[in-house]
C-alpha cells in the first residue's frame, strides 16, 4: 500500500460517505464528483490510462453535470431528507452487500487469484485499445451504441409533452408559425 | 556563435543543469515542481499580457484609446489591476453556500491548469508525454463545468444560477463538435499522444511543413474547432451565459475582489489552453511552417502561433454580435455537428486516396486535394442551403424599443 493509494482511496471513501451523509442534495452530488475522481485517479495509478481518462471523462464531465441537472429541474429536491436507518437504506446495504459478495466471488475464483502470483502489469497502449474496439469486438460496440441511442430516444418521446390542438392559443401559434413558414 | 539548436533547448538544458546540481532523492520532485512553476508563471504572465492586449485592441475597433494611463502606453495595467483586486473587499452573499463559494475559482483554476500538462510548447518541452494526451487534455477541461455550476449554484443568486445553467448548456453542446473535430486528426496521425502529433507535422517535403490545416479536412476541421473552442471558453459571440444585458454577469456575479480575477485568469488561462491544443493539432506545434525558417526556436514558433490566435479571438469579439440561445443552439446541433462528421469522413477519403490511387506526387497530389476539399464543399453548400431554406430576410420589428 503506497501513499498515493492511500490518499486516494481515503479521498474517494470520504467522498462516498460524504454523498450518502450530507443533507443538502447538490452537496451530495458533489461530493459523489469527489469519489468519482479518486477512482479514476486510482485507474490511473494502476496505469490503466484509458479506463481513468474515460471514468474522467464520463463521471465527472457528463454524468455529474446530468445529477446536478437533473436535481436542479426537478422540484422538491430540497425535501426533507428521510434518516440513515429508513427501510430503503436497509434495502440499499443488501443489495451492496449482495453486489460486493458477488464480486469478491468473483475476484477470488479468478484466474489471476488462483495462480496466486503478481503478474507484470501489461502494458497496453491507446492504439491497442483502438485496434480492439474498432476490429474484434466493433459489433458489441455498435450493439451498445444503438441500444443508448434507442433508450435516448425512447427517453425523450417519453419525457414530451403531448400536443394539444384544442387550446386556442396553442392553435395560434401554430397558425403564427404556418404564416411565417 | 551559439548553435541555434542551443538556443532552442535553452530551456530545458536549464531544467536539467538545475536537477542534476540537486541531491538524488530530491531529483523528481525538483523536476516535477520546476515544470509546474514554469508553467503556471508563464501562462499567469501570458494572461497580463494579454488582458493588456486585449483592451487595447478592442480599444483601437472601437475608435476609442484602451488604458493609456498606467505606464507608457497604459503596459502596466495588469499591475494596477492586480493590486486593486487584491486590495478590495471580498463580499460574499450572506445567503451563499460559503464553502462551494469559496472552492469554485480554486478549482476551476486548478483543473484549467492541469490541461496544460500535455501540451507541447517547444521541442522537449511537454510536462507529461502521456499515450492518451488528447483524451487528458478533453477529460480534465469536462470538469471546469462542474466548477461553473459550483459558482452558480453557490451564490445564491438567480442570475448566477440562469447564467450557469446556459454555460453549462453551451459547453455541453459545444464540447461535441470540439471533440469529434479533433477526431480527423487522430485518425489520420493515428496516435493520441500530442508529442507525437506534433512530430508527424514537423516534416517538410519541397520545404512545406506537413501540418493538417494545410489538408482539405484540416482546414475545416481548424476553423470549425477555433469556432466550437470559442463557445467552449464563453467568448464572445458565444458570451451569452455573462449576458450583460440580460443576466448581469452570469456564474459571478456574486464574486468580487480577487475571486472574480481568478474567474478572470480562468477564462483567459482555457482560452490559451483550448488554442493551443489547436496549435498542437492542426498548426503543427512548435515547428516551422517551412523548412527555412527552421532555425527560430521551437517555444517562440508556439507562442507566436498563440499571440496570433488571441488576436483573432480578440478581433472576433471586436467584430461579431452576441448570439441568441436558440441561434446558439441550432449552430451547434444542425450546423457544426453535421459539418464535424463530414470532415472525418473527408478524412478517411484522404488516408485512402494515396498514391497507388490517385497516381504520383504533383499531380497525384493535386487530385486528392480536390476531391477531398468538395467531399467538405458540397456538404456544406447543400446544409447552408437547406438551413436557409423557409427564413424570409425581413425588416425587424421592434415590440418595446421603438
Amino acid at each position: 500500500m503506497t501513499l498515493p493509494f492511500l490518499i486516494l482511496a481515503i479521498m474517494t471513501l470520504a467522498g462516498g460517505v460524504a454523498a450518502m451523509t450530507m443533507r443538502r442534495l447538490v452537496h451530495c452530488a458533489l461530493a459523489l464528483v469527489v469519489s468519482f475522481a479518486g477512482l479514476s485517479a486510482l485507474y490511473l495509478n494502476l496505469g490503466a490510462e484509458f479506463a481513468g481518462l474515460a471514468q474522467l471523462l464520463v463521471y465527472v464531465g457528463a454524468i455529474a453535470i446530468l445529477i446536478v441537472f437533473a436535481i436542479l429541474l426537478t422540484r422538491g429536491g430540497e425535501g426533507e431528507p428521510e434518516g440513515a436507518f429508513s427501510p430503503a437504506g436497509i434495502v440499499g446495504a443488501v443489495v451492496a452487500l449482495a453486489v460486493f459478495a458477488v464480486l469478491a466471488w468473483a475476484v477470488e475464483t479468478s484466474g489471476v487469484a488462483r495462480a496466486g502470483v503478481t503478474v507484470a502489469a501489461p502494458q497496453i497502449t491507446m492504439r491497442e485499445i483502438g485496434f480492439a474496439l474498432m476490429q474484434r469486438y466493433v459489433l458489441p460496440l455498435e450493439v451498445i451504441a444503438l441500444m443508448l441511442t434507442a433508450a435516448m430516444i425512447g427517453a425523450v418521446i417519453l419525457a414530451l409533452r403531448e400536443k394539444r390542438n384544442d387550446s386556442a392559443g396553442d392553435s395560434g401559434a401554430a397558425q403564427k408559425q404556418g404564416l411565417r413558414a | 556563435m551559439i548553435s541555434p539548436g542551443a538556443v532552442d533547448q535553452v530551456f530545458v538544458t536549464l531544467k536539467d543543469w538545475i536537477v542534476f546540481h540537486t541531491p538524488a532523492p530530491l531529483q523528481t520532485l525538483v523536476s516535477i515542481v520546476i515544470e509546474v512553476a514554469t508553467i503556471i508563471v508563464v501562462f499567469a504572465a501570458l494572461f497580463a499580457l494579454a488582458t493588456v492586449f486585449e483592451r487595447k485592441g478592442l480599444g483601437r475597433m472601437q475608435n476609442r484609446y484602451g488604458p493609456n494611463r498606467v505606464g507608457p502606453f497604459g503596459v502596466f495595467q495588469p499591475i494596477a489591476d492586480a493590486v486593486k483586486s487584491l486590495t478590495k473587499e471580498d463580499v460574499v452573499p450572506r445567503a451563499a453556500d460559503h464553502v462551494v463559494h469559496y472552492l469554485a475559482p480554486l478549482v476551476l483554476v486548478g483543473v484549467v491548469f492541469l490541461t496544460y500538462a500535455v501540451l507541447p510548447v517547444g521541442r522537449n518541452m511537454t510536462a507529461v508525454n502521456l499515450d492518451a494526451g488528447v483524451l487528458y487534455f478533453f477529460a480534465v477541461g469536462a470538469a471546469t463545468e462542474l466548477a461553473i455550476f459550483m459558482a452558480g449554484w453557490s451564490s445564491h443568486n438567480k442570475y448566477s444560477l440562469l447564467g450557469a445553467m446556459r454555460a453549462i448548456a453551451q459547453m455541453v453542446s459545444y464540447e461535441i463538435p470540439l471533440i469529434l473535430s479533433s477526431v480527423a486528426v487522430i485518425m489520420i496521425a493515428g496516435t493520441l499522444s500530442t508529442v507525437k502529433i506534433v512530430e508527424l507535422q514537423a516534416r517538410y517535403s519541397n520545404g512545406l511543413a506537413h501540418w493538417y490545416v494545410f489538408t482539405p479536412w484540416g482546414l475545416a476541421g481548424f476553423i470549425l474547432f477555433m469556432i466550437a473552442a470559442t463557445a467552449e471558453t464563453n467568448r464572445s459571440p458565444f458570451d451569452l451565459p455573462e449576458g450583460e444585458s440580460e443576466i448581469i454577469s452570469g456564474y459571478f456575479i456574486e464574486y468580487s475582489g480577487f475571486k472574480f480575477a481568478l474567474f478572470f485568469l480562468a477564462e483567459y488561462l482555457e482560452m490559451f489552453a483550448v488554442s493551443g491544443l489547436g496549435i498542437t493539432l492542426f498548426l503543427g506545434g512548435w515547428s516551422s511552417p517551412v523548412s527555412f525558417l527552421a532555425w527560430i526556436p521551437s517555444w517562440l514558433w508556439f507562442f507566436g502561433k498563440l499571440l496570433a490566435l488571441l488576436f483573432a479571438f480578440i478581433w472576433v469579439r471586436g467584430t461579431v454580435p452576441r448570439l441568441r440561445m436558440d441561434q446558439l443552439m441550432n449552430f451547434a446541433w444542425k450546423f457544426m455537428l453535421p459539418m464535424t462528421l463530414v470532415t472525418i469522413l473527408s478524412a478517411g477519403i484522404w488516408h485512402f486516396l494515396t498514391v497507388a490511387v490517385v497516381g504520383p506526387k504533383p499531380l497525384g497530389g493535386v487530385i486528392r486535394w480536390l476531391v477531398c476539399a468538395l467531399v467538405i464543399f458540397v456538404p456544406y453548400i447543400t446544409l447552408a442551403r437547406v438551413l436557409e431554406r423557409g427564413r424570409r430576410i425581413e425588416k425587424r420589428v421592434y415590440r418595446f424599443a421603438e
